[in-house]
């Protein structure tokens, strides 16, 4: 058995690593290209959001790459995701393709199917082995989310252009080779190491912008053009809503980011009080914590047609009005160019720039 | 107090229950006029670009509701109308769509129950007693009088759509959408019309769509005239029991269609950007091949031209007309 998964951002990491574990061949789809995207985009339905497409992209790549068994996650709405599994399944399978399909529906949805899912990939294992095996890999997984929050807000300070992703590399090799609980506790510490030694100016006048919006988008910088370190190149600081491990964890208390699931949600309510499904209320609380914090402003990323995030960008005028900050909304699909995103973002840097110019005038 | 219900969305499903209710608790109750140019392009003005087209017109709805000087508009959160399913994201979230364009559109004070019963079959009867008590400070009594006059209203709307009824046919009379003369019944083929009420009856988003198949010779099978239980137990005839409900009706519809040879040829109906339709679309055109049913998707929006409508609809009914005569000469 040979299995694929789509890619999400840094989530590889962790599953060759998990799979490593549990003794099961995995094939990592090639890195996403305009290829990938194309293909992706021209076997699904015409509206249905990003993800999808490239999620299409990857499980072809990934089959032709040699695998014969895909991966999915679940899920149970109201948000489309949940649903993507099948509607992937039979889009491959009206192509032509033969696999085998799994789909691994979230943990608190049944804890015995879960573990029925991973029995079934890796024979014998037992309950608390796999708790055991799921620590581990989820532990690595914490480790690449502290380097990369930690990453957005250094690349605003470096001075030497570049360096912050050369230290991440390297940082991703320790990590990547960390096997024990200890090595993976090391590693994470010589990570950070790395991450602090690049040479940064502390008297940098950096901007801070949030980063709020649908998880995939966030996640994949493929999917949004590597636009965090575009906004870091422009001296921005960068903090980010969703993280893969605040994100897969059962109790949502939101480590990475910092502030729980309960207390954003709360922040929302005045606006947007009810679960619209994928991060559509986290987004409006997001907006309103990053104005009480005094960031200078606030960019959304969705996928073109997402529901939730549609739901909120209806809302965020209402929200801007009141706090004060002011917010860029892209929306991506698989006509988005690059040059179009960048010059937008640059307006939008300039525009913070003027505000903060104006107001200390004021001051 | 008179309070306003914007004619789009779910008012195509759920309105004999919403108007017999609120009328029922006291209140004087208004409906907008049908859609039209000025009240979708005022919505289209307002709403979020990447909206379907339902989901815009609501907003011109409520502005048209607005200018009628209604006290209250009646914009419930309906969450789930069944056990562990959804409606869809975006009724979760009109209330609070509508709120934020509230101020800048002057639009009158929302009432806006929550109705969900995603954990509980039936605790929409509660919810909405607490709505009563909350909002009008009227006893648990008085509010359970009106809801039983609200499930009759509804059951019989209901029980007339199972024989063959339209919503058209029922709700506030239009003038569009009305069909004026049909080919003899000899003639005609048997076309199931898919998609959400909303979009299929509005007269002014699909262009007459239901009027203009029935004149060129369409007999038509649409989902609600299939009993609700039959529906839910077709739409499980799927991988993975899908968690919307409306899309589980149909889902359920071309199933139940498909296997039991009712149609000829299905026209599926289907607003740009609409997140559930997107996705189910896929199974769709999947389960009509595999039964060779002839399918057709028809995309709407807002800027969706009547020309090229008319022409797509009577392509598609020609090829079903010239598809029977062939399998006829070739017996």
């Amino acid at each position: 058995m040979k299995i694929t998964t789509p890619h999400m951002g840094h989530l590889h990491y962790m599953l060759e690593d998990l799979f490593r574990r549990l003794d099961v061949e995995y094939v990592k789809p090639p890195p996403s290209t305009t290829r990938t995207l194309q293909i992706g985009a021209k076997h699904s339905p015409e509206f249905a959001c990003l993800p999808l497409k490239i999620n299409i992209g990857n499980f072809i790549e990934g089959l032709e790459a040699g695998a014969d068994t895909l991966i999915m996650a679940g899920g149970h709405g109201p948000c489309r995701f949940g649903y993507y599994g099948i509607v992937e399944e039979r889009i491959l399978r009206d192509l032509g393709y033969d696999f085998k399909f799994i789909m691994l529906e979230p943990f608190i949805d049944g804890k015995r199917a879960f573990y029925k899912t991973f029995e079934m990939l890796s024979p014998g294992l037992s309950i608390r082995g796999l708790w055991k095996v799921l620590k581990l890999s989820f532990a690595k997984g914490r480790a690449f989310d502290w380097l990369y929050k930690r990453s957005l807000q250094i690349r605003a300070y470096e001075v030497n252009r570049g360096d912050t992703g050369r230290a991440i590399k390297q940082a991703e090799e320790i990590l990547t080779l960390a096997h024990t609980a200890a090595e993976i506790e090391e590693a994470s510490a010589e990570a950070m190491r790395i991450i602090e030694a690049v040479v940064q100016d502390p008297g940098r006048r950096v901007m801070k912008i949030g980063i709020v919006g649908e998880f995939y988008l966030l996640l994949e910088p493929f999917s949004n053009f590597g636009l965090e370190e575009i906004l870091g190149h422009m001296d921005a600081y960068l903090e980010r809503s969703v993280w893969v491990t605040d994100w897969i964890a059962p109790k949502r208390d939101n480590k990475i980011y910092g502030y729980p699931k309960k207390l954003v949600e709360e922040k929302a309510a005045p606006y947007l009080n009810h679960n619209v499904g994928g991060e559509g209320r986290e987004t409006i609380g997001g907006i309103v914590m990053f104005a009480e914090r005094g960031f200078d402003g606030v960019i959304q990323l969705l996928p073109f047609g997402c529901m939730p995030e549609n739901i909120a960008t209806s809302i965020i005028p209402r929200v801007q009005q009141t706090h004060d900050i002011p917010v860029l909304t892209l929306a991506f699909d698989e006509q988005t160019g690059r040059a179009g995103m960048v010059t937008r973002v640059e307006a939008f840097t300039d525009l913070l720039a003027a505000r903060r110019k104006s107001r200390l005038a004021i001051a | 107090m008179r309070v306003g219900i914007p004619r789009s969305l779910l008012y195509y499903k759920y309105l004999p229950f919403w108007k017999t209710f609120l009328t029922e608790l006291g209140l004087e109750v208004e409906t907008s006029p049908l859609t039209n140019k000025k009240i979708l392009s005022a919505g289209v003005k307002v709403a979020e670009n990447e909206l379907c087209v339902p989901v815009k017109a609501f907003y011109g709805h409520c502005m048209a509701l607005r200018d009628k000087k209604v006290d209250a508009l009646f914009v419930p959160r309906v969450v789930s109308v069944e056990e562990r399913a959804y409606t869809c994201p975006k009724f979760l979230g009109l209330p609070d769509m509508i709120a934020a364009v509230a101020r800048q559109l002057e639009l009158p004070p929302l009432l806006t129950p929550k109705l969900n019963q995603r954990e509980k079959p039936g605790e929409f009867k509660f919810q909405l007693i607490n709505f009563a008590r909350d909002e009008f400070g009227l006893g648990r009594l008085d509010a359970i009088a009106a809801l039983e006059s609200a499930r009759l209203a509804q059951r019989q709307y209901d029980e007339s759509l199972v024989n063959g009824m339209k919503p058209v046919d029922m709700l506030p009379a239009s003038r569009l959408n009305q069909t004026r003369s049909r080919p003899p019944k000899e003639k005609r083929k048997r076309i199931g019309l898919l998609g959400h009420p909303y979009n299929i009856y509005d007269g002014y988003i699909t262009q007459n769509l239901v009027a203009r198949l029935e004149e060129m010779g369409a007999e038509l099978t649409v989902p609600e005239m299939t009993d609700h239980h039959v529906l839910m137990k077709e739409a499980t005839d799927v991988p993975k029991e899908l968690y919307w409900t409306y899309e589980k009706e149909i889902m359920g519809a071309i199933n139940h269609w498909t296997r039991n040879d009712m149609v000829d040829g299905v026209i599926y109906v289907l607003a740009f950007a609409c997140g559930p339709d997107s996705l189910i679309q896929v199974l769709i055109e999947h389960r009509a091949r595999m039964h060779n049913v002839p399918l057709m998707s028809l995309t709407i929006d807002e800027h969706s031209g009547e020309a090229g409508l008319i022409t797509r609809i009577e392509a598609f009914i020609d090829m079903l007309m010239r598809k029977k005569k062939n399998s006829v000469a070739v017996a």
